[in-house]
């Protein structure tokens, strides 16, 4: 495989770990606190919810796709540029709604299908360029 | 009103600020040399040595937290646009800061990308 090549696939890789990571995190730290239950906001209810939160496993689970989201980024922008790795990463957005459409049959407005649409093509636009321009190591 | 703006321009400095030190840091980090578990715990021991992964990791807090502010004070409708806007303002210091090439096509990437993330969210 060329350098090229090697450099799109890896990247590839990670940006779509990064996508999984981020989107996994959040509906387990979304399941998790609907477990937790509404955080009242005295300082009896914070200290609670806290507790609650630090023995919760599936909150814990979140915050482990989170740590795996934060790895996968810093691993991509050390061989791949900010700007290609950042637009990149809101496919996310749009796996979430074709998520929400084939799993749990939600309707989406055609306004949000545009939004999509326009993610879409954005990210490959984006993809097509070269993935590292800079050298390895830059002074601001 | 002033109190938004403020609070918007400071989440915008943190957010890319920070992103823009956590890549420059880990471009000096260097990519790892392989996946293998005792590669990667290496990879890491370098980044957590890196004062600008230090440097970008309370500017990153900030910005969570001064979003969640916002959102609290501020519809959504000036919220969401405002945090898609990012994207452009990481492309431009993306370019002036860490040195980028960005191609007419990797703006245009860009600017689709940030229209469509204010549309989704919007919904």
């Amino acid at each position: 495989m060329s350098h090229e090549r090697r450099l799109r696939f890896k990247t590839l890789v990670m940006v779509l770990l990064m996508v999984v990571c981020a989107n996994l995190g959040d509906l387990m730290l979304k399941r998790g606190m609907l477990e937790v239950g509404a955080v009242e906001m005295t300082a009896s209810g914070i200290w609670h919810a806290l507790l609650s939160t630090m023995h919760n496993g599936t909150i814990w689970l979140g915050i482990l796709f989170l740590i795996g989201f934060t790895f996968c980024y810093m691993t991509a922008v050390s061989w791949a540029d900010y700007s290609y790795v950042m637009p990149a990463g809101a496919f996310g957005y749009a796996l979430q709604t074709m998520l929400a459409v084939v799993i749990l049959h939600e309707a989406v407005s055609p306004r949000r299908w545009l939004g999509v649409v326009l993610i879409v093509v954005g990210v490959l636009l984006v993809g097509q360029t070269h993935p590292s321009t800079t050298p390895k190591a830059v002074t601001p | 009103m002033t109190r938004v703006i403020v609070m918007l321009v400071f989440f915008i400095c943190c957010s890319t600020g920070g992103e823009i030190a956590m890549t420059h840091g880990m471009k000096q980090v260097g990519e790892p040399e392989s996946f293998r578990p005792r590669a990667i715990l290496r990879f890491i021991g370098k980044a957590m040595r890196s004062g600008w992964v230090w440097f970008a990791l309370p500017l990153l807090a900030a910005s969570f937290y001064s979003l969640l502010a916002l959102l609290s004070w501020a519809p959504l409708s000036v919220v969401i646009p405002a945090s898609a806007f990012n994207y452009v303002v990481g492309t431009f210091g993306a370019k002036y800061l860490l040195r980028e090439q960005i191609s007419p096509k990797r703006w245009m990437g860009v600017a689709m990308v940030c229209l469509g993330v204010t549309l989704v969210l919007l919904t």
